[in-house]
């Protein structure tokens, strides 16, 4: 792969801007940096997407800056200081029932959060696209095969899946991402199934194969790029479900372990107070509602901005 | 297969065939869709010879098996009987990859024959590398120039090109792995009728510059007289008629359907539908 | 040639995007008289825009513009869009290219027929039913009981399109707009399809404006021809004297043509020039 000529002198903003949306791109990345610009306005227009978009970033940005963002140690308990209500002096959320800052503990869960997250939607979307799209690309007994192994871990309840999971690999949040992992993956098999379906007789891939490419080279190369954006879509989507997930396991104790800032645990350690002492419990009950309405109006986006039915006309 | 073989010979001209030798020739081909019960035979029992560097046109309505034919001869339908020889040797029903730099194919709508994702560099540097061909770069731009684009187009993606332009990226892609024979299938019917000039223009130019050979399907009988040396006319999965193009100008066919087929390309004509 | 049913004048169709306002129709005008009037052009001239704005059907984010469209003598851009509703499928029809996305699959044809007619005229269950078998033999359908309590699958492309035009042709309208209504059929089949098309508009003396991107179609089934390009008319003639057109575009498409009579090594390209744009719409009023 050649990569673009380095542009010595960079263009003036409204050069910068024709270079980004030319109808003829120059090289390779050019052509990537257009494409990408051109999603990024259509992501800009569409305003509660790009709410969600922001929410999302502002949470990876939450993330790295932890430790600059926390007014407190996570951990430091001061028993003198428990239960403090919001807006008390140098507790923003106030304090749990070991005196531990809330505010701090939601900083660090965002870590906890994202880890979970960011695993899960690279192993479970991926694992899922590659058998569907197998699947649906060979057919035969290979498609029934698959797609029977599917129905089995559709038939369980997820959470019911998890735990059991859970349970035998012993409580704790790696268990915890396994378990999800595990049990998130068959949807997607079955969306990258559906879709490979309608592409694997186009004639696009009838001419590919005339050129005496091999199986995989097709799936990756030229089915995958179409699957994909069905599968962003819906990993997004999920991924409010995902967080739930881990916090329900949290709260039922089979996911993080005390005192690790887990939200779904603090939720939990939290209900004991819910009348009296309420924020204990529903400071993290908002972070999880916001971080996943943000994940789902940034999908509701992408569905319309990714759909390439749509962005062809 | 003589039988069969010599009803198609007997009707060509005996000069053309001794000083030329078959690229293609097909030999009672059966091509069937489905198993047991549901099986359907689409193609039956086709003889075709296409000579070295001709043009070879098979006309017929849908449904005529016409497309079926070229699609047994490049290996995208594997469910065939009879004999298919390229330069005299006969081709097994799983092609291997030299296969591909020998038969090409370009598609019939050129909006689905283009990956959406995939700009034109892709689309064209892909067959190279999959055959570890040097020199992608200046292959890649010395064939956007010879069907008519140039490098401009080398970046862009599909939706950033009208039908014609697509089609010249098909075009353009078959001929990359330097392939003898080209299978057309209805080239130009997805496009307007001076986009159609263009690129029947530029088939003729490139059969001159790179010595192919062609067989094209169409329905469109104004289309393969202007194309093809040689017009075979399908119906229901047969082939009915094979009549050198001469013969189809001064309207000589042998079959009332080719007759038909061929009035009705001609126009509209009250007096001779209307009666029908 | 006769009385004029159709008189458009000054019509417009417009589509916002994000790069401006997009003309797809620019300021054309034409009549229709009881007379097969085709109008051509290649994608994009706004030759199917034309014959759905007659209907006022233009989708927004499509707006339509014009002086007057003028049926039998009232201008339907006073009409309401109910009084609209009784106009369309009554006494303008269209048939469109495809009969598979015109018909409803979960309803048979009869049923759908019968319900073209009830829709636009009281009459008896008995009567629209025995009105459809009728119409069915009209366009010659051999076997009309079958037929009519068939699904729109169980028919083939040909037998699709002549259920179209029974369907459309039922309510005995005054003008058919029929857009590309063979195009997607096998050539034989589209001569009996036409012929049948032919046979009914001629028989019930209706105006007929058939859109289509084949000259060659066209001129020989036609009386007269509007030549479209970029949302203009660039020429407009009547369809015997087709071959001494003058516009360069009209002479570019017949030149493009390949032809069987007259073999050529190399067909004419046509060199599309920026004035074509520019010119002033032909009025293509008779």
């Amino acid at each position: 792969m050649t990569t673009a000529p380095v542009k010595s002198n960079v263009p003036a903003r409204s050069g910068l801007k024709a270079w980004l949306t030319s109808d003829a791109p120059v090289s390779r990345s050019h052509a990537k940096a257009v494409q990408l610009y051109l999603g990024w306005l259509k992501l800009y227009e569409n305003k509660l997407a790009f709410l969600g978009f922001l929410i999302i970033v502002s949470l990876v940005l939450m993330a790295i800056f932890a430790p600059l963002l926390a007014t407190a140690e996570p951990n430091a308990q001061d028993l003198s200081k428990r239960l403090l209500s919001p807006l008390s002096e140098g507790h923003l959320l106030g304090t749990d029932e070991l005196g531990r800052d809330i505010w701090s503990r939601l900083v660090y869960g965002s870590r906890i959060t994202l880890l979970i997250v960011g695993i899960v939607a690279f192993t479970a979307p991926v694992f899922g696209l590659l058998i569907g799209t197998v699947a649906g690309y060979l057919g035969g007994w290979v498609d029934q095969v698959l797609m029977r192994l599917v129905d089995i871990f559709l038939a369980f309840p997820r959470l019911v899946l998890a735990l059991a999971f859970v349970a035998a690999l012993g409580a704790g949040i790696e268990s915890a991402i396994i378990a999800i992992s595990l049990t998130a993956w068959p949807p997607y098999a079955r969306i990258a199934r559906a879709e490979t379906l309608t592409i694997r007789n186009a004639d696009y891939i009838s001419a590919v194969r005339l050129q005496g490419a091999g199986v995989m080279h097709i799936i990756v190369g030229h089915v995958w790029p179409l699957c994909l954006s069905s599968i962003i879509v819906r990993v997004t989507l999920d991924m409010a479900g995902i967080i739930l997930t881990a916090a329900g396991l949290g709260f039922l104790g089979l996911g993080a372990q005390p005192p690790e800032p887990e939200w779904g645990a603090m939720i939990s350690a939290g209900r004991k107070f819910v009348l009296d002492q309420w924020w204990v419990a529903a400071m993290p009950g908002m972070a999880i509602f916001i971080v996943s309405l943000g994940f789902n109006l940034l999908g509701d986006g992408l569905r319309d901005i990714l759909d390439p039915k749509k962005s062809q006309s | 297969m003589p039988g069969s073989d010599s009803a198609v010979m007997e009707r060509k001209p005996m000069v053309a065939e001794a000083t030329k030798e078959a690229r293609l020739e097909i030999k009672d081909l059966n091509v069937y869709f489905g198993e047991g019960a549901d099986r359907l035979q689409a193609v039956r029992n086709v003889s075709l010879k296409v000579q070295q560097g001709g043009s070879f046109g098979i006309v017929g309505e849908s449904g005529s098996g016409k497309s079926t034919v070229l699609r047994a001869v490049c290996g995208l339908v594997e469910s065939w009987d009879g004999e298919i020889d390229i330069d005299g040797a006969p081709v097994s029903h799983r092609r291997d990859k030299a296969f591909a730099r020998k038969i090409q194919m370009v598609f019939q709508d050129p909006y689905a024959s283009l990956h959406p994702r995939h700009t034109v560099d892709r689309v064209l540097s892909e067959p190279l590398k999959l055959h570890g061909f040097d020199n992608v770069d200046a292959r890649v731009l010395r064939v956007l120039d010879d069907v008519g684009l140039g490098a401009d187009f080398r970046f862009r993606y599909p939706h950033q090109l009208s039908g014609g332009q697509r089609q010249r990226v098909a075009v353009a892609r078959a001929l990359m792995l330097e392939p003898e024979i080209l299978l057309l299938d209805e080239p130009t019917s997805a496009l307007d009728v001076s986009v159609q000039a263009e690129i029947l223009n530029l088939f003729s130019d490139l059969r001159k510059e790179h010595n192919l050979t062609y067989v094209m399907v169409t329905h469109d009988l104004a289309v393969v007289a202007h194309m093809c040396d040689e017009i075979a006319v399908m119906q229901h999965g047969e082939v009915v008629e094979v009549m050198d193009v001469e013969a189809m100008r001064q309207s000589k066919p042998e079959t009332a359907y080719t007759q038909e087929l061929l009035k009705a390309s001609l126009g509209y004509d009250a007096e001779f539908f209307g009666a029908a | 040639m006769s009385d004029t049913l159709l008189s458009v004048e000054d019509l417009w169709v417009r589509f916002p995007t994000r790069a401006g306002t997009v003309d797809a129709v620019r300021g054309i005008s034409f009549s229709v008289g009881r007379e097969r009037v085709g109008i051509v052009g290649e994608s994009g001239s706004g030759k199917s825009m034309t014959g759905r704005s007659i209907l006022r059907l233009i989708r927004p984010p499509g707006q339509m513009e014009a002086k007057s469209i003028a049926f039998n003598g009232k201008n339907l851009l006073d009409y309401s869009e109910r009084q609209m509703r009784k106009i369309r499928g009554h006494e303008i029809s269209m048939v469109m290219q495809d009969p598979k996305f015109s018909l409803n699959p979960v309803h048979t044809v009869g049923k759908q027929i019968c319900e073209a007619l009830r829709l636009h005229t009281k009459v008896s269950r008995r009567a629209a039913r025995l009105g459809a078998l009728e119409m069915l033999e009209a366009v010659q359908i051999r076997n009309p009981e079958r037929v009519f309590n068939s699904y729109p699958h169980e028919l083939s492309g040909g037998m699709g399109q002549r259920v179209m035009i029974a369907m459309m042709l039922i309510t005995d309208p005054k003008l058919l707009i029929a857009d590309e209504p063979t195009s997607a059929l096998d050539v034989t089949v589209q001569m009996k399809v036409l012929a049948i098309m032919d046979k009914l508009v001629q028989e019930r003396g209706m105006g007929l404006i058939f859109i289509s991107h084949d000259l060659n179609l066209v001129s020989s089934f036609c009386d007269r021809i509007i030549i479209m390009y970029a949302g203009r008319i660039v020429e407009t003639c009547k369809a015997s004297e087709l071959h001494n057109a003058v516009h360069p575009y009209t002479r570019g498409l017949l030149n493009a043509l390949p032809r069987i009579e007259e073999p050529k090594e190399r067909l004419e390209a046509l060199q599309r020039q920026d004035s074509w744009k520019q010119e002033v719409s032909v009025d293509a009023r008779v």
